[in-house]
């Protein structure tokens, strides 16, 4: 008796995960689109939401990355990959697939109402940017006062002793932000300037990050009291209660277009030619706009809560080729600098 | 060797017909047991020899696949950022074993050597980080030494984020990996030798030294192999925690899954490989050397009441508890409270993964499936395996092939193996290369990682049912697998339910092996915490670690429940046939 039981038990059991496992896939109907992203993972879920609002007969399934990442893996998967479209990564980044040959140059539906600028040149164009994300420095207001911190007010200020062990920024190397800074402080100031002023920053860096939005979230708990981050996790952290300022250094921002480009060969051609007319709609840019104050679509930004005062102005003229072009230069000079090292030195 | 080779399981053969039908079937017999082992060989062979070649191939090779002889090697050997993380490695791995091996050397002397109570309760503390990915020790130290940790202070200035915080981890980490092997070499006494010290007036400290120690030392020396190992394999502690102190677990990651750099990730592998293999081949050595301690005429050891002794120990593993049941409970505080340190009210929004990750619950039930799979799956193969092993009649040298292959995933740390299976299964030309980026290949993947432990377990439970069933089976014509399904299979339930259960939670932990494998649709839910941790969302993070325990939990609660109904019907079997 017993033993029946357990063996029906183990039966049924055995017989659910093998159903699970096997009809959970073929009885989907819908099609998947495959998305590689660097979008925040917290916006994702909203993002397929509203798309497959629109088109129930597709399903979007997120391949979500750090910026730098997700480069490195597109590029290293080349005309491989299973991506059908990359959608939220960096112009900068998307040059760099351009050149490798791994886009499919599309005019979506509706692209000539975009703001020109925004869009790659060529007819069609290879990507097409959706919104800009704006570099900032995030800082616990708590724990500034605590450590008897200055507000910083540039860029350079960060490399002043007081800082010493307060500041996170992002690796360069692995996150799209991490390397804006970089590639904007060179932008402004010059190689040697710019290096320069990097070796005095190291000195004060606490850790380097895997992704752009923590050193801002550490800010937002004092872990660290200042964060090199950009302007919406900022702004949203503020939204939710953490006592973090957010300021636009007076040098000028570094910033990157979050920009989408179909994938050449792609599986599923088709859904992601809809996905990527989706993307340039009104009223897709009206969701962009939630969080980020510059969206490709003219007339539709309204200013979002916290923001820096004259971010749009403190925007440095960038320059995308040349960021994709001395980027893996950047890089490796970066990383010899400061990678390498254990810790910062004490002293 | 050819299926030929049969012995005759009962000496002399029986002239007539019915001896020739008996060959006939027995050799049926031989056929299929032959394809068992045969089988199962081929797969260990295809699941880990061929991956584990074309990682070393890979490391010999550029990345468009061109050989380029020891170019990566010298490239890796010259590159200063690199070679530093082997010193720091070791540094890690050699100061985490011997303040680990301190630490559970004194608790197991205190569970086995001495009388102080709740010895019960002190075990079953000590086993709370077997339920955790190696992630949360990590998440845990920051918010209890971190910059706003909660007893910062304790660190007099100095930073969590590490050597500091990757070593607390660890010890947290291998705790009860350690402690299990201590507790074995304390508990193989001979009481005749402390009675004859105490006869002879011998000082405490003396009978230690000259007793107790040289007494456990090779359980000591294994324990400490195990301890180096899994700090210099694990990946999840110096990830979270590391800061800028780069170790070799996490250049394979940087390499591989950061610069997409498959020949250099192969590289760190192969350095990875070396102390994990040495340690290896060290611990085979001392476990060939130990000879039996107790001899038939030993007496159990049984410690004496000593008042002073029992409360030192009590104040002791009290202590240790402590640390291991705080670092559990500060990672379920952290989940808990609303917005870490400004507002602690409680508040549950942190498990909300959906509205931080995409993948967020669906990683938590591809996690259950995927352990699901794998303790039911791997028990089969893992079963029939040590049954061939331990029972198998003929076939000597293919038996002892598969048991050193059976031996090898130890020695083979997770990232490795997971690196290797890139490089096999992702090469459209591999016919296997179809269960590439599904589920299959994380249960594959678990079931070889986690494969030798639990041979080993199975391999015991088997050793102890006498040979007797096998030739008085032979005698009654009773194929094999009948009696194997009768006989040994019911008999060996308890330590059917502990592979299946230690399976079961390693699935739900591991980080390692399945980092590179997973794909959208199969992702884990340690990767999850990985992931979310990555991004900033610690509480969320902590949160989804805190989910993984409470399932570990849970199934180890019913293996303990299923062991109990077990040893129930067990004695009544017994009481019958007595």
């Amino acid at each position: 008796m017993m033993k029946n039981l357990w063996r029906r038990v183990g039966l049924t059991v055995l017989g659910t995960l093998f159903a699970g496992s096997v009809f959970g896939g073929a009885v989907k109907a819908a099609e998947d689109l495959i998305v590689y992203t660097a979008v925040e993972p917290e916006e994702l879920t909203g993002f397929a939401k509203a798309f497959e609002a629109k088109h129930p007969d597709i399903k979007i399934k997120w391949v979500r990355d750090s910026t730098g990442i997700m480069t490195a893996k597109l590029l290293a998967e080349g005309r491989n990959t299973q991506a059908d479209i990359v959608w939220g990564l960096a112009a900068t980044s998307l040059l760099l697939l351009k050149d490798a040959g791994i886009l499919e140059p599309y005019a979506p539906a509706g692209v000539d109402k975009l703001e020109k600028k925004f869009v790659d040149p060529d007819n069609p164009p290879s990507w097409v940017g959706q919104r800009a994300w704006i570099a900032s420095i995030c800082i616990n207001e708590v724990e500034a006062k605590k450590h008897k911190l200055p507000i910083p007010a540039s860029w350079q200020d960060l490399t002043k002793p007081v800082y010493k062990g307060h500041v996170v920024m992002p690796n360069p190397a692995s996150s799209g932000t991490g390397f804006l800074d970089v590639s904007s402080w060179i932008q402004m100031w010059g190689e040697d300037k710019a290096w320069k002023f990097m070796d005095g920053l190291h000195q004060n860096i606490g850790i380097y990050t895997h992704s752009g939005s923590k050193p801002c979230k550490m800010a937002g708990k004092g872990e660290f009291a200042i964060g090199v981050s950009f302007a919406y996790k900022g702004a949203q952290l503020k939204a939710k209660g953490a006592p973090v300022l957010t300021v636009a250094p007076s040098e000028g921002v570094g910033w990157d277009l979050e920009s989408f480009a179909l994938v050449k060969g792609a599986k599923h051609m088709a859904a992601a030619k809809k996905f990527a007319d989706w993307s340039v709609t009104k009223e897709t840019n009206v969701i962009y706009n939630e969080a980020y104050a510059v969206v490709a679509y003219p007339g539709v930004a309204k200013p979002v809560k916290f923001f820096p005062a004259g971010i749009g102005k403190a925007m440095i003229n960038n320059d995308f080729l040349w960021a994709a072009k001395n980027r893996k230069r950047i890089l490796a000079e970066w990383k010899k600098r400061y990678d390498s090292k254990s810790a910062p030195k004490k002293k | 060797m050819t299926a030929l080779d049969i012995p005759a399981a009962t000496g002399i053969e029986p002239p007539g017909s019915p001896a020739m039908r008996r060959l006939r079937h027995l050799k049926a017999e031989s056929w299929i047991m032959l394809a068992g082992i045969v089988a199962i060989l081929v797969a260990l062979i295809a699941f880990m020899a061929l991956p584990l070649y074309a990682l070393l191939k890979k490391s010999v090779e550029d990345d468009k696949g061109a050989f380029v002889g020891l170019a990566n090697f010298q490239e890796y050997f010259t590159s200063a950022g690199l070679v530093q993380s082997i010193g720091n490695s070791l540094t890690i791995a050699l100061l985490t074993m011997v303040i680990a091996c301190v630490l559970a050397f004194a608790f197991a002397y205190g569970l086995t050597r001495t009388c102080m109570p709740f010895k019960r309760v002190f075990r079953a503390i000590a086993t709370i980080p077997i339920l955790a990915p190696s992630l949360l020790p990590a998440i845990s130290l920051i918010y209890l030494f971190g910059n706003q940790g909660l007893i910062k202070g304790l660190l007099f200035g100095e930073t969590i984020y590490g050597p500091i915080g990757i070593m607390i981890g660890m010890v947290f980490y291998i705790f009860p990996h350690v402690l299990m092997i201590m507790v074995t070499a304390l508990s193989t006494t001979d009481a005749r030798l402390y009675e004859a010290a105490d006869a002879l007036g011998t000082k405490p400290v003396r009978v230690f030294f000259t007793i107790t120690l040289p007494g456990a030392i090779y359980g000591i020396v294994s324990a400490a192999v195990i301890a180096f190992t899994l700090t210099i394999t694990d990946f999840g502690v110096p990830k979270v925690i590391g800061g800028q102190y780069n170790v070799l677990a996490t250049d394979i990651y940087k390499q591989v899954v950061g610069q997409q750099n498959f020949s250099m990730g192969a590289v760190v592998g192969l350095v990875l490989l070396m102390p994990a293999l040495f340690s290896f081949i060290i611990d085979r050595h001392v476990q060939k050397k130990q000879v039996a301690l107790l001899s038939a005429r030993a007496v159990p050891y049984h410690p004496k009441p000593h008042k002073t002794r029992d409360m030192a120990f009590l104040g002791y593993c009290t202590v240790m508890a402590m640390f291991l049941i705080g670092i559990l409970g500060t990672a379920a505080f952290g989940s808990f409270a609303k917005f870490w340190p400004y507002d602690l009210s409680f508040s549950l929004i942190h498990y909300d993964f959906d509205a931080v990750d995409p993948n967020g619950w669906s990683s938590f039930y591809n996690s259950l499936r995927m352990a699901a799979l794998t303790a039911v799956i791997g028990v089969v193969i893992i079963f029939l395996g040590a049954y061939f092993v331990e029972k198998g009649q003929s076939f000597v040298r293919l038996r002892g092939i598969f048991h050193m292959l059976a031996m090898m995933p130890m020695a083979v740390p997770g990232l490795v193996l997971g690196l290797a299976y890139v490089f096999f299964f992702s090469v459209p030309e591999n016919p296997l290369s179809i269960i590439y980026a599904t589920l299959p290949i994380l249960v594959v993947c678990t079931v070889v990682h986690f494969y030798t432990v639990s041979h080993l377990t199975m391999l015991t439970a088997l050793k102890q049912i006498d040979k007797e069933f096998e030739s008085v089976s032979a005698s009654l014509k009773v194929p094999f697998y009948k009696t194997m399904l009768r006989v040994h299979v019911p008999i060996c339930l308890p330590a059917v339910s502990e592979v299946m259960m230690y399976l079961f939670v390693n699935a739900m932990t591991t980080v390692s092996a399945v980092v590179f494998l997973y794909s959208p649709d199969t992702k884990l839910a340690a990767i999850t915490v990985l992931n979310l941790d990555d991004v900033g969302d610690q509480a969320e993070a902590a949160a989804m670690a805190m989910i993984i325990v409470a399932t570990s939990f849970t199934v180890r609660m019913l293996h303990a429940f299923l062991m109990k109904s077990l040893n129930a019907r067990h004695s009544a079997w017994r009481t019958r046939s007595a």
